[in-house]
């Protein structure tokens, strides 16, 4: 209960004595890390020192937790501030003034996210990296239908994620569909996979239900390797088309007269075309699944999900059917995970089961975590964190993983209830309320 | 008229014997008090009439239904409307959400005009309404979980120890309210309580149930004048 007491300001010594903490930690860490590295001089390893990249190191981490603590600290003023405003006014009811900082952030993102393309057109790399970002927050956002909000929680939400993937896959290389033609059936059959899983399970909570759900990400995942005609075994299955815009295929104009994408717009052919245009299909998806999510939780079924999470007795007691909630909750969480493996496959134009193992849910589960169980935004904030640590991490090769485990455990330190910890209330005020004078 | 008739039921968890051949009737429009000592089955009691846990033998007829073999789901769009013991709000949730899941069953177009009354009947809940209910003080939290049991307009209203850990002043406001619920808006209750004092108070009957039997019954001052019940419900009170 941090922030019932307001916490006294901090003065400036405070504040830096907080941040030499910091950089004092980090310089020790930073020392076997960063300060000492080996170098293969002829025939044998020689320690050098790298002292001034360690310096930066630590100023950054300085300067990082000043702001760090800085932001958090204006964050719970407002959140005072705002509880007391809430206090105060007694019959009145806001219409929809709720948390300034975090839609602000929102909207930021999502402008920063538009734009991101234009911005590295030129850098493969960067819209690359966004585009993986964007799978997991797409990922995120289902899984937190069925963890954050349902509070079912699932160990092998990869399984939908390789059901789509892989029906897509098969879809078109097999009967050769479309992307846009097989997104819906691999929804579905994701959803229905979603509902076996739920079915057997519905009376499981807790540790059992995450030993059942780990144990059906697994089945999927030798069923793919074993079952050869099918799945193509440990091969996978390679050529998947990649989507096209209207049809109009991403591909260097060729002499067989078919229209493409560059062609068409009378642009010059690049394959940085093709990126941007993944990045902006995936962005669609996320985006869809937001908004989805965001309306399936103001109707009744939604908000019954957050119920069976807070207290299923309670439900049963209020008239609730439990049963459907949960599977409804396990079929669109499972169908959301199979839209994002349709694109998965169609991105990477080959897939394998080794793309489908629990590391993978295990690193969906932690973007939902760390996000804060339920928040949208969270997630957002999680990927990003999530997906990035290992990119920036590799200059520090083996420590990589490491440096990743570290900051995890930081993280869950600062912020024990992930990222963002309040969840926004899906109805800020009843349409009778809002009428009454 | 007969609203809720209870008869010969047994409830089993497993080996243990819960209730073992329960008779109870609650006619419409009366408050009926069930006493009874923690491990009693009274709690017990109030889960079997919603079908957790299954009632072993016997027979549940709500208006002349047997609803022994419905889920819970059904048995509350019946009309029955449970406060369960130890409230059981959603803590995570506001107070408005809280109601409008109490709500979730009912036609859209009562929402608005209930939550006038809720709003009318527990005038803090409108000050709290968009507060995270588990931030509300225990008195508070009750409130909502009446409220919130009323939203669904039942005919029938079961609370579950209602008193249970709160100050003695929001324990008589519960009362009062329970008395002000039957008195002016006919609702028939059946109530379970450990505080015998109040609870016969307000009830029009009252049976007082022990290992799982009723063991006695009578109207509330019969009960409240009763040695055994002074000796075993009352005394230790004072
Ligand atoms: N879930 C359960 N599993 C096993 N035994 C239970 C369970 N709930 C209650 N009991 C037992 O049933 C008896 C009645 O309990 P309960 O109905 O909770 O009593 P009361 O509400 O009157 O205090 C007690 O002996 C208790 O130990
Ligand atoms: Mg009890």
């Amino acid at each position: 209960m941090r922030a019932i007491f307001p916490r006294q300001a901090l003065s400036i010594a405070e504040r830096l004595r907080d941040a030499g903490w910091i950089a004092f930690v980090a310089l020790v860490l930073g020392v076997p890390m960063i300060g000492l590295t080996t170098v293969d001089a002829g025939n044998k390893l020689v320690v050098h020192t790298r002292l001034p990249l360690l310096m930066e190191f630590v100023a950054a981490c300085f300067l990082g937790r000043l702001a760090l603590r800085f932001s958090l600290d204006k964050f719970a003023q407002r959140k005072i501030e705002r509880q007391a405003q809430e206090a105060r006014r007694t019959v009145q009811i806001p219409a929809r003034s709720t948390l300034p900082l975090i839609k602000w952030l929102g909207w930021w993102l999502l402008g920063a996210a538009l734009v991101l393309p234009l911005m590295f057109s030129g850098n493969r790399y960067v819209v690359d990296t966004a585009t993986t970002v964007l799978i997991y927050v797409m990922l995120g956002w289902g899984l937190n239908v069925v963890v954050g909000l349902a509070g079912l929680l699932d160990l092998g939400y990869v399984a939908f994620y390789a059901v789509g993937a892989y029906a897509y896959a098969l879809l078109s290389t097999q009967f050769g569909w479309g992307f846009w033609q097989s997104l819906p059936v691999a929804g579905g059959l994701a959803a229905f996979f979603g509902l076996a899983l739920g079915w057997p399970t519905l009376r499981l909570r807790g540790d059992y239900l995450a030993i059942v759900t780990l144990g059906f990400g697994e089945i999927i995942r030798i069923i793919l390797v074993n079952w050869t005609e099918l799945s193509g075994g440990p091969n996978g299955i390679a050529s998947i088309p990649r989507p096209s815009f209207f049809g109009l295929p991403f591909q260097a104009p060729s002499d067989d007269g078919v229209q493409t994408f560059a062609g068409f717009f009378g642009l010059e052919y690049s394959p940085g075309q093709r990126v941007i245009f993944l990045y902006y299909l995936i962005l669609l998806l996320a985006l869809l699944t937001n908004l989805f999510v965001t309306r399936m939780r103001r109707l009744p079924v939604g908000r019954a999900w957050e119920a069976i999470r807070e207290d299923e007795i309670a439900c049963k007691a209020l008239g609730i059917n439990v049963v459907t909630v949960k599977l409804s909750a396990f079929a669109l969480g499972a169908m959301l995970g199979g839209l994002a493996g349709v694109f998965f496959a169609a991105r990477q134009g080959f897939i394998s089961p080794e793309s489908f193992v629990f590391s993978e849910s295990a690193t969906i589960l932690a973007i939902v975590v760390l996000g804060g169980m339920g928040s949208q935004l969270g997630v957002v904030l999680a990927s990003l964190v999530l997906v990035l640590l290992p990119e920036i991490g590799r200059d520090f090769a083996e420590y990589r993983m490491l440096l990743f485990g570290m900051a995890m455990i930081l993280i869950m330190v600062w912020r024990p209830g992930g990222l963002l910890v309040r969840r926004e209330p899906a109805i800020m005020a009843p349409a009778p309320m809002q009428a009454r004078p | 008229m007969n609203m809720l008739e209870i008869s010969g039921v047994h409830t089993h968890y497993g080996h243990v014997h819960a209730l073992k051949g329960v008779d109870l009737v609650v006619r419409s429009g009366e408050i009926v008090t069930l006493i009874g000592a923690n491990g009693a089955g009274k709690s017990t009691l109030m889960m079997t009439l919603f079908g957790v846990p299954h009632l072993s033998s016997g027979r549940i007829v709500f208006e002349g239904e047997d609803i022994s073999g419905l889920k819970a789901h059904q048995i509350s769009r019946r009309g029955i409307a449970l406060v369960p013991e130890g409230r059981r709000i959603f803590p995570r949730m506001t107070v408005l959400e809280n109601l409008q899941m109490g709500a979730a069953m009912s036609p859209a177009a009562h929402f608005g005009p209930d939550l006038e009354r809720m709003f009318a009947l527990f005038p803090v809940l409108e000050e709290r309404l968009l507060q995270r209910a588990g931030t509300l003080s225990g008195g508070e939290q009750q409130m909502l979980a009446i409220a919130r049991a009323l939203m669904a307009r039942p005919k029938l209203l079961l609370l579950d120890e209602p008193s249970l850990g709160l100050a003695p002043l929001y324990i008589r406001r519960v009362f009062d309210i329970i008395g002000e619920l039957n008195r002016d808006h006919g609702m028939t209750i059946l109530l379970v309580e450990q505080n015998a004092h109040h609870a016969l108070r307000v009830a029009h009957r009252g049976l007082v149930l022990q290992q799982g039997k009723v063991v006695l019954e009578g109207n509330g001052q019969e009960l409240l004048a009763n040695p055994a019940v002074r000796a075993a419900y009352l005394e230790a009170d004072q």
